[in-house]
C-alpha cells in the first residue's frame, strides 16, 4: 500500500517535471524566434556589430536553457545578456571607434558614401543642354518642357522618348508666346520659385535612360551622366569626365595627386587619432591643460573632502559632546540632496550678477569675484562646491573607521608620552588609511570622471583660446570627450572622443586593480565555499 | 608649592579647558552648519519669492507667495509634473527589474558551485568600474539602431532608457547581495530540499523574505542613483515631454530660455524632498550599504 502510494507520487512528480521541461523548451523556442527575427532585421539594416552581439545572446540563452550543466546560469541569463549588450559591447565598440575616423564627413558606411558620390553628375562634351519649365501633377509626378539651343521644344517624361510640343496633342493645352504650354492635362505649371525649391526635381531623370535629361540649375537642364563610377573589382572610383582614378585611403577616396572626394566613409585609420593629439599643437596644448587640471581636480577634491570629513569626525568624535546628534544631521544635509540639484543651486548662488553669494560678499567686503570668467576663480569655485558635496561622505566613513581603532593603542601611546599631534600622525592616520584607502581610490576615480559637476556647474568654461575643438579651462577629460562627441560646434568627432575614452579606461582599470588589491576583494570570492 | 596643589590647579585648568574647548568647537560648528545648510535654506527662500530673483539676502522674502509653484503646475513649455511622473515611472520600473535580476543572479552565485563562478564574479566587478558615460557614444548608437527596427525601444523612449539602465544592473549590487546571502545558513535550504522543495521554491519562499534588509538598501541606492541620473537621460531622450525631472530642472537654469530660478527652486525642492526624507529616515541602513560599496553619484 505504502509502496504504491510512493510510486504514484514519484510518477506524478515525473510527469510534472516532464511538463515543466516541455514548457521551458517552448518558451526558449519562442524567445529564440523573436531574437532571430531581431538579428535578421539588424543584418538587413547593415548593423553588423550589433547583429553579432545578438547572435551571441541567442546562442547563450539557448545553450543555458537547454543544457542541464548550465543550470546555474539560467538564474542570471537576462542580467548577463543585458550586461553584454550595454556594458561590454559599448566598451569594445568604443575601442574600435578609436581606431576609425568616425565623425563629421566620415559618418557614412562605404556603400552609402559610394551611393552618395554616384549621385554627382557632369555634362559630357556631346551632351545637350536645354532651358526648362517643370509641370507637376497632384500625385507628384513631373513633366519637363525643354528647349534646346536651336529653339526646338520637347516634352520630357520619365522613361519615354522626347515628344515635340504640339498644342492640342497629348493633353497639351494652348502655348504661350514662348511656346511653353499654359497647361497640360492633370499637371500644373510650376513657377520658377516653386521649381527651384522643389527638392525632387533635381533627382529625376527625364526622357530615355541612355540620354536622360536632368535639371542642373534654375536655368539649365542637360543630358547629364554620373560623374563618378565605382569599380567594384579594383575598389576604385573613376571620374568619368577627367578619367582620374581615386583609391580609398583611410576612409576617403583619394587621387594620386592627393585630391579627396567628399563625403568620405567610416574606415580604420590605425593610431591616427592618438598621434594627432601628440602632433597637432591646436589639440596638444588644450589637452595638456585638461589632463593636468583633471588630475589636480581629482586629487584636490579627494584631499579636501577627506581632510574636512576626517577633521569633523575627530573634532566632534567625543560621544559626550553636547548636541552631537543634531550637529551630525545638519552636516549631513549636502549628502541627502541629489547632487545634480545642488550643483545647479550653487551655480545660481555663485552667479556674479544675480547670485546671493556675491551680494553678501559685496556688502560685507566690497568684492565680487568673477567665478565663471576667471579660470583660477572658476577652479576654486568648483573645488568649493565639490568640498560641499563630498565631505559628508568622508565624515560618515571616517567616524565609523575611527571607532574601530582600539583605545588601548592610544592609551599606550599616552603613557609613552606621545603628544596629540604625534598620536594623529603615527596612529590614527596610518590605521585609518588601511580601512579607508580603497574608498579614497574609489573617490578619486569618481571625481576624475565627475562629469555632472563640471558640465552642470560651469560647462567647462571659460574657453581656452586657440583650441581647435571646444575646450575650456575647467574641462576634465570626460567633459571634453562629451563635447567632441555631442556638442562640437565645428562638427562631431567620435574617433577622437573614443581615443581619449580609452586613455580614461586604462587609467580607471589600473586604479581599480590597485583598489581591489587593497580591499582583498579578490580573496573574498572564495569565502564561504 | 606642594605637588598636591599643583595637581589641583591642573585639574581646574583641565576643566576650564574642556568647557572652553566645547565653546570653541561649537563656534566652528556654527560655521560648518552655515556652510552645509545655506544652499538648502536659500533654495527654500527663493522658492517662495515671487520676484524669481536670486539676489535676495533676506531669509524671508518680502511678499512670500506660491507663484513659483503655480508656474510648475500650469506651464506647457516646462511640464514639471509630467517630468516628475516620467522620472518616478522610469526609476521605479528600473529599480524593480534591477532588484529581480541581481537577486536571482546573487542566489546562483551564493548557492551553486559551477565552473567559471569566480571568474564571472571578478569580471562583473571589473566591468562595472567603467562609468557608462565613457561609452555613451556607443549607447547612443545602439539605441538609434534599435529604434530603426522597433520604435518603442529606440532613442527618445522610456523603455529604451530603462533597458540601458538595466545593462548596469549587474555590478557592485551582486556582491553586496551575495555577501548578505552567504550569511544565511545553507542548512535552511538543505532541510527544505529534503522536504521536496525546488530551487525556485527555496528562493522565493525561504531566501527572499530573509533578504528584506539588503533589498531595501540596494533598492533605495538604485532608486536614488537612477533618479539622479542626468547624462544618460539627457543624451538618450530628445523631446520635451519625454524628459526626466533632472533634465527638466537643468533646462530651467540653462540659458536656452531666460533662466527661471524661482520655478527652479520650487521644482528642486519638490523633487529633492522625497529623497531627503528617505535619507534621514533610513540613514543607518543606507550608510552601511554605501560605505561597503560605491561612492554616491
Amino acid at each position: 500500500m505504502n509502496t504504491t502510494a510512493a510510486n504514484l507520487l514519484s510518477g506524478n512528480k515525473k510527469a510534472k517535471s516532464q511538463f515543466s521541461k516541455l514548457l521551458r523548451i517552448l518558451i526558449v523556442v519562442l524567445v529564440d524566434v523573436a531574437l532571430i527575427w531581431f538579428t535578421y532585421q539588424l543584418i538587413r539594416n547593415g548593423f553588423i556589430p550589433l547583429a553579432i552581439v545578438f547572435t551571441i545572446i541567442t546562442l547563450f540563452i539557448t545553450y543555458v536553457f537547454i543544457r542541464q550543466r548550465a543550470y546555474p546560469l539560467r538564474w542570471m541569463a537576462i542580467g548577463l545578456s543585458a550586461m553584454l549588450l550595454f556594458s561590454i559591447f559599448p566598451i569594445l565598440y568604443t575601442v574600435y571607434v578609436a581606431f576609425t575616423n568616425y565623425g563629421d564627413s566620415h559618418l557614412l558606411s562605404k556603400p552609402q558614401a559610394i551611393q552618395q558620390l554616384e549621385k554627382e553628375k557632369y555634362l559630357p562634351e556631346e551632351g545637350k543642354a536645354y532651358k526648362w519649365v517643370a509641370f507637376r501633377s497632384e500625385d507628384e509626378s513631373y513633366i519637363l518642357w525643354v528647349e534646346d539651343v536651336n529653339g526646338n521644344t520637347y516634352l520630357a517624361k520619365v522613361g519615354e522618348p522626347l515628344q515635340t510640343v504640339v498644342a492640342g496633342e497629348n493633353g497639351v493645352g494652348d502655348l504661350d508666346d514662348k511656346g511653353i504650354p499654359i497647361s497640360i492635362d492633370g499637371y500644373k505649371r510650376l513657377n520658377p520659385i516653386l521649381a527651384a525649391t522643389d527638392k525632387n526635381l533635381t533627382q529625376i531623370r527625364f526622357g530615355e535612360d541612355s540620354k536622360a535629361i536632368q535639371v542642373r540649375s534654375p536655368s539649365e537642364a542637360a543630358e547629364l551622366l554620373p560623374l563618378y563610377l565605382y569599380d567594384e573589382t579594383d575598389d576604385i572610383i573613376i571620374n568619368q569626365d577627367t578619367g582620374v582614378t581615386y583609391i580609398p585611403v583611410k576612409g576617403t577616396f583619394t587621387s594620386t595627386r592627393g585630391e579627396a572626394l567628399i563625403p568620405g566613409f567610416r574606415g580604420v585609420v590605425g593610431f591616427e587619432n592618438f598621434t594627432r593629439f601628440l602632433t597637432s599643437s591646436a589639440l596638444k596644448g588644450p589637452l595638456a591643460l585638461i589632463v593636468s587640471w583633471n588630475f589636480a581636480f581629482a586629487f584636490l577634491s579627494v584631499f579636501l573632502t577627506f581632510s574636512l570629513g576626517l577633521a569633523i569626525s575627530i573634532f566632534y568624535g567625543d560621544p559626550k559632546f553636547p548636541g552631537k546628534k543634531l550637529l551630525r544631521s545638519l552636516l549631513l544635509v549636502p549628502y541627502t540632496i541629489p547632487s545634480l540639484i545642488t550643483i545647479l543651486i550653487w551655480r545660481g548662488m555663485m552667479n556674479p550678477q544675480i547670485g546671493v553669494l556675491n551680494n553678501i560678499l559685496n556688502s560685507l567686503f566690497g568684492i565680487s569675484p568673477e567665478w565663471f570668467t576667471n579660470q583660477w576663480l572658476a577652479k576654486i569655485a568648483i573645488l568649493i562646491v565639490n568640498l560641499w558635496l563630498g565631505y559628508p561622505y568622508f565624515m560618515l566613513v571616517t567616524s565609523g573607521a575611527l571607532q574601530s581603532i582600539p583605545l588601548e593603542i592610544y592609551q599606550a601611546a599616552e603613557v609613552d608620552g606621545a603628544s596629540a599631534w604625534q598620536r594623529f600622525w603615527r596612529i590614527t592616520l596610518p590605521l585609518l588609511l588601511v580601512s579607508v584607502g580603497p574608498l579614497l581610490i574609489a573617490s578619486f576615480i569618481f571625481n576624475f570622471n565627475n562629469f555632472n559637476l563640471i558640465y552642470l556647474f560651469i560647462g567647462g568654461g571659460p574657453p581656452i583660446p586657440g583650441a581647435s575643438t571646444r575646450a575650456g579651462y575647467t574641462d576634465i577629460l570626460i567633459s571634453y570627450v562629451y563635447n567632441l562627441a555631442f556638442e562640437g560646434g565645428r562638427g562631431v568627432n567620435y574617433g577622437f572622443a573614443s581615443a581619449i575614452s580609452i586613455f580614461i579606461f586604462i587609467l580607471i582599470a589600473i586604479l581599480s586593480l590597485l583598489q581591489f588589491r587593497l580591499t582583498n576583494m579578490w580573496e573574498e570570492v572564495g569565502e564561504n565555499v | 608649592m606642594s605637588s598636591y596643589s599643583g595637581f589641583k590647579k591642573l585639574r581646574k585648568s583641565q576643566k576650564f579647558n574642556q568647557t572652553f574647548g566645547i565653546v570653541i568647537k561649537w563656534i566652528i560648528a556654527v560655521f560648518l552648519i552655515v556652510f552645509s545648510v545655506f544652499p538648502l535654506v536659500w533654495i527654500i527662500s527663493a522658492s517662495f519669492n515671487p520676484a524669481s530673483t536670486l539676489a535676495t539676502q533676506t531669509l524671508i522674502p518680502r511678499n512670500p507667495g506660491l507663484d513659483n509653484y503655480k508656474f510648475l503646475l500650469g506651464n506647457p513649455v516646462f511640464p514639471y509634473f509630467k517630468w516628475l511622473w516620467n522620472s518616478i515611472k522610469i526609476t521605479t520600473i528600473s529599480t524593480i527589474l534591477t532588484l529581480s535580476l541581481t537577486t536571482m543572479a546573487a542566489y546562483a552565485f551564493s548557492r551553486f558551485r559551477f565552473k567559471g563562478r569566480r571568474a564571472m564574479l571578478k569580471g562583473i566587478l571589473l566591468i562595472q568600474v567603467f562609468p557608462n558615460l565613457l561609452s555613451i557614444v556607443a549607447l547612443f548608437l545602439i539605441l538609434t539602431q534599435f529604434g530603426s527596427i522597433i520604435e518603442q525601444i529606440g532613442l527618445d523612449t522610456h523603455l529604451g532608457l530603462i533597458i540601458v539602465y538595466l545593462g548596469g544592473a549587474m555590478g557592485m549590487n551582486i556582491w553586496l547581495m551575495k555577501g548578505y546571502m552567504d550569511t544565511i545558513p545553507r542548512d535552511i535550504d538543505e532541510s527544505a530540499r529534503v522536504d521536496g522543495a525546488t530551487d525556485w521554491q527555496i528562493f522565493t519562499r525561504l531566501i527572499l523574505p530573509l533578504l528584506r534588509p539588503i533589498l531595501v538598501v540596494i533598492g533605495l541606492l538604485t532608486f536614488i542613483g537612477t533618479y539622479g541620473d542626468f547624462i544618460l537621460a539627457r543624451t538618450l531622450l530628445k523631446s520635451n515631454e519625454q524628459y526626466t525631472v533632472m533634465v527638466g530642472l537643468q533646462i530651467y537654469t540653462s540659458g536656452m530660455f531666460s533662466q527661471k530660478w524661482g520655478p527652479f527652486a520650487a521644482g528642486a525642492l519638490i523633487s529633492a524632498l522625497p529623497i531627503m526624507i528617505i535619507y534621514f529616515l533610513l540613514q543607518d541602513q543606507i550608510i552601511g550599504g554605501l560605505t561597503r560599496g560605491a561612492v554616491k553619484g
